[in-house]
Order: C-alpha cells, then structure tokens, then sequence
C-alpha cells in the first residue's frame, strides 16, 4: 500500500464531493430560475455565485435546537447516517485510468475491490438508514410518513436498479469498476471509419434507461421525492431539522447525486474514457513532449472527460427536478413494480442470450 | 371518484413525455427572455392615473386647499383629518392636515372630491415604513410627481 498516494486520492475526492455542494447549490437556483423565466440569486457576488458561500455562512451560525419532544440520540445520528455512506460510495469509483510515474503504479481509484459494483449498492443503500432514523426521531406523523414512503420506494426501486446493472456486468464479466471503465474502451463497430467505443449505453440502452430512473428514485429527487414531498408532508423526513443538522441532509442529497451520476458515468458512458476530440486534442498537444509529461496529460484528460460526463448527468438531475412533477404513491409503486421490474427481468434475460450467442 | 383516461400504449413508459417536457425546459433555459425586474435599478413605470401617496398642490407657495371638509366627508376609509382656521391671506386654511396611510384605500375619492384640486394622489407606490406613520400637513406639501 502506498500510503502519501492514498491519501493524496482520498483528500482530492473529499474534496471535490464536498465542492459539489455549493457548485450544485448555484446551478440548482439559478437553473431553475431561468428555466422557469426568473433570474433567481444575483446580487452576491459576480452572478450570484457568492449566495451559496453565505448560506453555508448562515447554516453556520443558525441556533441548533435540542427539541425536547424527539428522541435526542437518533435525532444526532440520522444526519451522519445519511451523510457518510455518501461519501463512502465514491471510493470505488475510478476517476482516469492508471499509469507509472516515478516506478511506482499509481491507479486513480481508492480502491479497486473485487465486489466493485456490489459495494457501491450496499453502502448506497444504506443512506436511506439516515432517512428513516430522522422519521422516527423527529417523533412527527410528517416526518414518519416521509420516512416510511422513503423505505417503501428503496425497496422497489433498488430491485430494479440492482437487475439492471447485472445485463452491464454480463457483458463485461467483472464486478470490478476500473475494468468495466476500461472495457468501455474496446471497439465496438466502425461506422464511416470512425470507432464506436463499447460504451455500456450503446450495448445496454435498455438497462441504462432502467438504471437512470432507479437512481433518480434512490436519491430521492423529482419525480420521486415523496419522502419530502413539499405539498403533502411539508418537509418529510427533515421537518425538525434546522442549522447543520439540516445542512448534512442537505449535503447528502447532492452528494449521493454525484455519486450516482458517477456511477452512471462508469457503468454506461465509459467512466473516463475521453471524449469524442480528445485523443486528438492530447495528439496534437502533447504529442511531441516527454512520455511523462504525455502521461500526466492523458490522466489530466481523462479526469476531465470523467468530470464533464458527471457534469451532464449533475445537470440532468436538475433539468429533471424542474420538468416533472411529483409521482402520487400508488404511481410511484405501480411503475415500480409493474414496469420496472419485468423490464429489468427482461433486460437481464436478453443480455444473457446474447452473451451467450457470443453477440455482446 | 378515479377518472380512466383513455392513453396510447408507450405512456406506460412516460419516456417520450419526459423527453418532450425536457425539450419544453430547456427551451425557457435557453431563449425565453425572464420576466424579472431589477427592483432598485429598474422600476416598472405606471400610468398617471396610478393612485398612489398623496399630496397637497401649491401655487405659489401656498396650499390650494381651503378646508372645505368635501374629502373627509367623502372618504370612506375615515383617514383624512383637517383642522380649519383663519389667516391673514386666506379666509380659510387647514391649520392641521393629516392623512392615516394605514387607514387609507387609495380609493381616490378625495381627488375626484376636491373642488379646488388641491388633494391629489401622485405615482409613487413605495411606501414601506418601519412604523405606523400618519402623514402630516408639511409632508403632504411637498410636490410629488407634480400632476
């Protein structure tokens, strides 16, 4: 184990998860207000991009209030419970692909476990812990509703979400995240000399679209948001919550959406493989420079086509919160069970046929 | 009572609908202009018969109002209050003129009222305090939007 490396990993994605907060923050208000024919926050700061740093400022300094009436140690722990497996999910998420530098073979994944996909489905689920824990602490008839809505959709939709991928880790026969990312990079078939890549969107389109909208219900976004559900349950399941403690469920919800736009990325937009224009951007760059220099560029490239890729799907979440309303439960249910699930069967029985055939 | 509405097959998937409401948002993303005021720096512009804080019309320095009592008899908010006394160069004036912003409608009754146009309701619409005012009679002198 190479330790300084390892940490160096660590602390860049802690970092950048933590980033993503107030940079979604941003794109979260002033998307939606455009989208929606407003401005939205535009007086702090050149766009209004200083209004997230002051809010973090005010959850700050906001009263903590021990409210007498909830159970006070769940109370204090939902918050983590729902924070940490979001942060936990990432370590196994590959952001460029390996190299060697100075001898040593540096991987840009914290870990490379064997279960990969596995993993990142055990501590995803997990987060909804956080959420049901707050429902019954707050000690709320809202909040428990909310949390009882929250566990009743993880349950159908992670069944979906988990058949879903199993198509992806038919085709690429490992469980690992890096040699799915890497799979992604085989050639699949040329079209006018240009090489279509393996991506797993184009061999599953099926399951991708299965895997989407599972990950919009596990991360309680709209149309799925019923555990919040504004209009009915007021807040749901962080009805009581104020100052940090409402600040980490806040974080938590835009974490697990990085999260989940980065395995997204990973499972079917080939994780760090560039961009279309990108390996001729690096050719015509970097090209003639040292193999070092050429080989921190290539990372520093790839890196960049894994956070643009996360980018567009951070993006989706929001264009997706702003289009669709709500889903009434019995809908949610029904599409869970009724639609998702036979076509996840579906999608897992088809991909073993071809895999089979030794068509994919 | 649930309502069966008769729906083509591949709603069951919604995905076409979705993508079309995608198109929908991204189009007022991108084109439409916002509908947003800048408040301080832009200010909607109203039309002059726009009733907004009153005023009391000079000539010449001196009010054109004669205490007549028309507008507080006509105010159906009961907010105007005059006291009326005599001067060296007015056989009548209002020693004291009050107006209760609280009270008032903006109904403009006052205005219409008035035989001397004295009493007039100007354009201006910001009148946010911090404490219950009443509108004394140097306030009302002041000459807001001149109509």
């Amino acid at each position: 184990m190479d330790f300084p490396i390892l940490w160096m990993k660590i602390a860049v994605v802690l970092v950048g998860l933590l980033a993503t907060v107030p940079i979604m923050l941003f794109v979260e208000r002033r998307g939606s207000a455009l989208m929606q024919d407003r401005l939205g926050p535009n007086r702090i700061g050149p766009f209004g991009l200083l209004q997230a740093a002051l809010d973090v400022v005010k959850f700050l300094f906001k009263e903590d209030r021990a409210l007498r009436h909830t159970n006070q140690a769940y109370f204090t722990l939902a918050p983590w419970i729902a924070v940490v497996p979001a942060f936990m999910t990432f370590a196994v998420i590959p952001f460029a692909s390996s190299m060697d530098w100075d001898g040593r073979h540096v991987s840009f994944q914290i870990a490379n476990l064997d279960v990969g996909i596995l993993y990142c489905f055990a501590i995803a689920s997990l987060g909804v812990y956080g959420i049901i824990i707050a429902g019954w602490a707050s000690n709320n008839k809202y909040s428990l509703m909310g949390s009882l809505r929250s566990s009743a959709q993880m349950i159908s939709y992670e069944l979906s979400m988990g058949l879903s991928v199993i198509g992806i880790i038919l085709s690429f026969s490992s469980l690992k995240l890096g040699d799915i990312a890497l799979g992604q990079g085989q050639a699949f078939f040329t079209v006018f000399g240009h090489t279509i890549p393996k991506w797993g969107v184009l061999i599953q389109p099926l399951g991708f679209i299965l895997f989407l909208i599972s990950v919009f219900a596990e991360t309680n976004r709209l149309p799925f948001d019923l555990p919040e559900g504004e209009s009915e349950l007021v807040a749901g399941y962080h009805l009581e919550y104020g100052s940090m403690k409402f600040a980490l469920f806040f974080m938590a919800e835009y974490i697990n959406m990085a999260v989940a736009s980065a395995l997204v990325t990973t499972l079917f937009f080939g994780g760090w493989q560039m961009l279309p224009g990108f390996p001729y951007l690096h050719h015509v760059l970097f090209g003639s420079a040292e193999f070092q220099t050429q080989e921190i560029a290539r990372v520093g490239f790839e890196a960049l086509s894994f956070l643009s890729k996360i980018a567009f799907f951070m993006w989706l979440f929001v264009w997706v919160r702003w289009t669709i309303p709500r889903f009434r439960f019995d809908q949610l249910m029904h599409f869970g069970w009724k639609v998702m699930f036979p076509l996840s069967l579906l999608n897992v029985v088809l991909t073993a046929y071809l895999v089979m055939k030794g068509v994919l | 009572m649930l309502i069966k509405r008769k729906a083509p097959w591949w709603n069951v998937f919604y995905l076409i609908e979705v993508i079309s409401g995608l198109l929908i948002t991204m189009k007022h993303f991108l084109f439409k202009k916002t509908a947003t005021l800048q408040f301080p720096e832009e200010r909607r512009e109203y039309s002059d018969r726009y009733r907004g804080l009153h005023y009391i019309k000079t000539v010449n320095n001196v009010e054109n109002c004669t205490a007549c009592m028309l507008c507080p008899t006509v105010c159906p908010a009961e907010c105007i209050h005059i006291v009326a006394e005599e001067r060296a160069d007015k056989e009548k004036y209002p020693a004291r003129f009050e107006i209760d912003l609280l009270r008032c409608c903006f109904c403009g009754m006052c205005e219409e009222a008035c035989p001397k146009d004295a009493i007039k309701l100007s354009n201006i619409y910001e009148m946010a305090q911090v404490e219950r005012i009443v509108l004394e009679k140097d306030v009302l002198l002041d000459q807001r939007g001149g109509k």
